[in-house]
This record gives structure tokens, sequence and C-alpha cells, in this order.
């Protein structure tokens, strides 16, 4: 078995586009194709969303992505087996996103096991904070999966706390609220982040609400990376089965934008 | 077991967003202090009495009590409190803290409409914006209560996301919460969520049970032995049982949404359904699937259609403290016409779940023992529903 644990090293080597995608949106064939599509791409490291019944860190396009994925029937053991014929041939690093209840019940131990047979290299929950990571950690090391640390405009004297324990990279909350396209942000970002700075030399990837090239580019001056959730869920529930060109090509605008001089 | 910490044995647990996290520390040290501060405990008493109506009667069911031909069955009644159930204990207590605090917002969840109501009502009485998010099917359930939400100048929102009832309108006032957190206090309607809200909630709710030892010691001399109660979160039952959990004779039964059965895919039992999981904040016991997808559930009674339960709740059961029963729909309905032509008195939907239980158990005990059902709201909210049941098309 390939060791995955280092795969988070390379991601951040230049300015990082980090793709989200529910898993099973519209079906698990589809993800599939773009997942593989997003890779071709110009994808640096790509967030497999485990779908959930009540996802309440979500705005309305990812809530609807849950709903599609679960009445569609994928299970949280479809998703590993995907990630797993993914990984046999893409060499871009994967990581899940899925709220603490699918782990806890499939049970920890059990989950990373399976994180690690997939080569996925890590995890974002992001109804655990800090202080209930207890749960899942010794599991994430057992196995070698990062437990990925979340940051929001909130978190004021938390940043150094959370930041010094972290590991992987250190997700920014762009802005208050759920996942959804914005057009702005918080306005303490960049300080947000050189607060993080001063307590990891980990990387940090921002994500909520970025959609364009530019806003994607912008975070990257003073961020390492960008994630990009709802704007290509918006694609998926347009174009379903359908979408991977449309996708791809989002990818590979982002990637060109990125990779400007 | 006391919740200080947090934690219920292996349950409770404080699982939110990092957005929410420093909003709820803040609210954890504003709530232990206050509630050690006289001047809130004062302000909390006075308002209990002066606007609410505290202490609530504890009633002697005498007619029931002859024609179930057992246990002497009492009520405490919740449902003479001002808006018309326990909701309101709660909810005092929650917008006075808030106040402190300084928050000029608060926001709520509502499933039948009770709680919704309550924080409106408060809302207005302490001059706070207020904002209420429900189910779309329970607003179709409930309409009387949206409009007299709005009359006492609340916003109410409709949540049409998920499956449109209690756990939905939660998921979303959840969401609002990681919106505008700054000004905003979100009073959670039931022993749930993240800590310490069921240590808070199970606290301004306590004002039952200890007016329940006082009123049934001057009454009998002695203390009950078996107190009933309807728990979707639980709130009204832990309100009861928590001042007595250290009397170990008085035994403990909260009875749960048992919708079309148990059996069947159409109900609300989490005491006898659910696994444990970790959802709204807690760790606790939840209708869910073997992937941990959460289950849709389903009760006559939009207050208890809820797939989870406090972790106080969870915890009692573990210990083998409190006994949890099921009751279906045609029990609740049926208890429901039995109290209003028995003793005049038309109980909460919710509250009939209790009623239909201590029908069952009086019988079986003896003429000197004592039953107390908490009858934690009144029915006026549900005659349209009940009537519609039987096949009379009325509606509010």
């Amino acid at each position: 078995m390939t060791d995955h644990s280092k795969d988070l090293e390379r991601v951040f080597s230049r300015r990082a586009f980090i793709p989200f995608v529910t898993c099973g949106d519209p079906d698990i064939e589809t993800t599939e194709r773009l997942v593989r599509a997003m890779a071709g791409a110009g994808a640096d490291l790509i967030e497999l969303g485990i779908p959930f019944s009540d996802p309440i860190a979500e705005g309305p396009v990812i809530q609807g992505a849950d709903v599609r994925a679960l009445s569609s029937g994928v299970t949280t053991d479809d998703i590993f087996d995907m990630a797993e014929r993914v990984r046999r041939d893409i060499d871009v690093p994967m990581l899940v996103m899925t709220y603490i209840n699918p782990v806890f019940v499939y049970g920890c131990d059990r989950f990373m096991e399976r994180c690690r047979r997939a080569g996925i290299c890590a995890i974002i929950v992001p109804d655990m904070p800090y202080e209930e990571k207890g749960d899942l950690q010794p599991y994430c090391t057992k196995y070698g999966i990062k437990l990925i640390s979340m940051i929001a405009p909130t978190s004021e004297d938390r940043i150094a706390m959370i930041a010094s324990e972290a590991e992987g990279f250190v997700y920014i909350v762009s802005s208050m609220g759920v996942t959804g396209v914005r057009t702005s942000f918080s306005s303490n970002l960049e300080d947000m982040v050189a607060a993080v700075r001063r307590s990891t030399d980990i990387p940090c990837a921002i994500g909520f609400g970025i959609s364009t090239p530019e806003q994607a580019r912008r975070m990257t001056d003073f961020a390492d990376g960008a994630i990009v959730g709802s704007a290509i869920v918006r694609i998926i529930a347009e174009h379903g089965r359908d979408s991977v060109p449309y996708v791809a090509d989002y990818v590979r605008r982002m990637r060109e934008e990125l990779d400007r001089p | 077991m006391t919740g200080d910490d947090g934690l219920y044995g292996e349950y409770g647990g404080q699982y939110v967003p990092e957005t929410l996290m420093n909003a709820v520390i803040e609210l954890d040290e504003a709530y232990h202090r206050y509630i050690r501060d006289p001047e809130f405990l004062r302000e909390l008493d006075d308002l209990n009495h002066r606007y609410t109506g505290r202490p609530s009667m504890l009633y002697y069911a005498d007619r029931m009590t002859r024609d179930l031909g057992g246990a002497k069955v009492y009520l405490k009644r919740e449902d003479l409190n001002h808006t018309g159930a326990h909701k309101i204990n709660n909810v005092i207590g929650q917008c006075l803290l808030a106040k402190r605090m300084g928050k000029t917002r608060v926001i709520a969840e509502t499933g039948a409409g009770q709680h919704g109501v309550a924080t409106a009502t408060l809302a207005a009485y302490l001059g706070l914006e207020c904002e209420v998010f429900m189910g779309e099917h329970d607003v179709e359930r409930q309409a009387l209560n949206v409009y007299r939400m709005e009359l006492l100048g609340a916003k109410v929102h409709l949540v049409s996301s998920g499956t449109g009832v209690l756990k939905d309108a939660v998921n979303e006032t959840l969401r609002e919460w990681t919106n505008r957190v700054s000004d905003t206090h979100y009073v959670i309607g039931t022993v749930m969520g993240p800590a310490p809200f069921p240590e808070m909630v199970c606290e301004f709710q306590s004002v039952i049970g200890r007016e329940v030892r006082k009123q049934i010691t001057e009454a009998e001399g002695r203390l009950p032995d078996c107190l009933v109660a309807c728990v979707g979160g639980g709130s009204n039952a832990i309100g009861l049982f928590h001042e007595f959990v250290n009397d170990k004779d008085v035994r403990m039964v909260g009875c749960e949404a048992g919708g079309k059965g148990v059996d069947t895919d159409r109900h609300a039992a989490t005491m006898t359904k659910g696994t444990v999981g970790i959802f709204h904040g807690m760790k606790s016991l939840f209708c869910q699937n073997e992937y941990g997808q959460i289950a849709p559930v389903y009760s006559i009674s939009a207050g208890l259609d809820y797939p989870g339960i406090g972790p106080e709740h969870a915890y009692l059961k573990a210990m083998d403290r409190a006994e949890y029963v099921a009751v279906t729909d045609d029990q609740a309905v049926d208890a429901f016409e039995y109290l209003s032509r028995t003793e005049g008195i038309i109980p909460a939907i919710e509250s009939a779940h209790a009623i239909a239980y201590a029908r069952e158990l009086a019988p079986t005990m003896s003429k000197d023992d004592i039953i107390v059902v908490n009858l934690s709201g009144r029915g006026d909210k549900d005659v349209a529903a009940i009537a519609r049941y039987r096949g009379r098309d009325i509606h509010d």
C-alpha cells in the first residue's frame, strides 16, 4: 500500500486549487468521472464530500447536492470504493469532508482504516471543533490521516490554540454563515492568515464562498490555497450526468488564473 | 451528572462549527455566572410569578383517579402558564440571560409552535428582535401559532429544506446563528444542543419539579411513586424528573412518540429505536441508519416529532434511572379525548402521550400510590387537527 500521509506536502508547492464535489450527486459513476476530470484539469487536492442528511454548515446549493446524492442511494462504502478505484491511476491527493455523525456511526477506527486503504490523506469535519477532536484524533494518527482544523472569522483568541496543534493545512473559513457563492468576504481574512502563521508553519487554504478565478487568485496572494465547493456543485446541479466537461473547463480556468505569472 | 462539564456519562458535548465556538463559550460563562447571581435569580422568579403565573397548580384528578381505579393521579398544570405550555419557563431564563449578555436579537426553532410563541412573547416583553424558524409541514399543522408569533412581532421563516419539520427548523436556526452571532442569541427550546444548553434548559425547567416536590409533600405528606411526562427533545420531562433523580423510590417514565407504531417507519421513538450518534451539537441517541444518516421521523404531535433526545435522558436510560415507553398516535388521540371528557381539561397532543401511559399505569398500582403527570401544555392548538384525525373537516 502506498503511503499517502505525505500527500499534502506537495499540494501547496504552487497556488493550490482545491475543488469539492458531493459524492453521489447525481450518482457515484458521475462523481468518479468528475474526480478524474478535475485531476486532469489541474486540481491540486480533491475534496470528496460524503453526503449527510442534515448538513448544518452548508448553504442551499450543497444541501441540494446532499439530498440528490442520498436519493441516489450512495453510501459511505460506495464512496470509499470509488476513491480506491480512482487512486489506482490518479496521483492527485484526495481528502474527505463530512459531518461527525457519519464517521462516528460508521466507527471512527473503521472509517480511518478505510480512508487509508482508499488513499485518502486527510479529513475535514465542520461540526467537530477543537474541543471535541479527541473523538477522531487518535484514529487519524493511527492511520496517518490528517485531521484538518478550521479557523472562522469569530475564532479570534482561539486561533493560536487551534493553529498550534493543526496538521496538514489550516482551513480558513472566509465568512460568517454557511457555504455558498459570495461576492464579499470577511474583512479581516489577511489578519486571520497572519495570526495562523504566527502559530504554525503549515499552509493555509481559504474556503466558503469562492467562485471566480479572480477571487481564488486574490485569496492565494496571501494564503496558500483556495477551496471551491458551491460553484462546482452548482454546475453539477445544472448539467447532472453531463457535467464533466463543464466542471473540467471550470477547473482549467482556475488553474490558468492561478498559474498566471 | 449535573452536566457541569457538559457531559452526562458518554453523552453531551459541544459539537458545533468553529464559527459558533466562541458564542457557546461566552454563553457557558454567562450562564454559570448569572445562575448564581441573586439579582438575576430574583428577576427570574419575579417574571415566573408575575408574568407566567407560577407556581402552576398540582391538580388532583379525582374523576380520572376514580375512573381508572388505581393510583391517585395528579396533573402538574403547566398548561395554565402564560402562552399555554411549559416552554415559557426556559424562554424567560434564556431571554433574561440574552439581555444580560447584551444581545439584541433572539432566534428560535419551533415544532408545534409553542416554543416559538413563548420566545416571541418574551421578545415582545423585553424589547428583543425575534425570528422563528418553523418547518413548512408544521406551519400547515399549526397555522394559528404562526399568526400568533407574527402578532407578537416576530418574523417567522418557513423551512422547506429536509423533511420540513422540527429537526430541519433546528438545522436552519443553527445556520442562521452562524450567519449572525455577535448580537444574536439562539433560544434553543429543549434540553438538546451543545453545552451549556442541555444543562441550562434543564435548570430553567426544573422549577416544575421543585414545585411538585413542595406541592405533593403538602398534599400527601410524601413523594410520588411515579412521574410521567412526554418526551420529544425532553424538556418538560427533565423539568419534572431532574429534581427527583436522587430519590431512588420515585419511578420516572418518559413517553415518546410511537406514531403509527414502532415497528413501522412512521414514528419518532428515539429511546426505543435509536442508536448513539452525534448531531445537533451533542452526543446522544438518534433515529438513524447504519451510515449515520438521520432518519425522517413522524408523529401526530409536531412537538414530539424529533429524531433525537436530550443527553441527560440518554444517560438516565443508560443508568436505568428512567424508563421510556412509546405511545402511538391512536393512544394519544384517545387520551386527548379522554382527559377532555373526564376532567374537562383539553391537553396538548404532546402531553396526551403522557396521559395515555398514565391511563395504563394507574390501574396496575394500588390506591395508596401516587402518579404525577406533567400536563406540559394545553390543547387548544390541536383541536382542529384532532377533529380532522377523527374525520371532521375543521380548519383553524
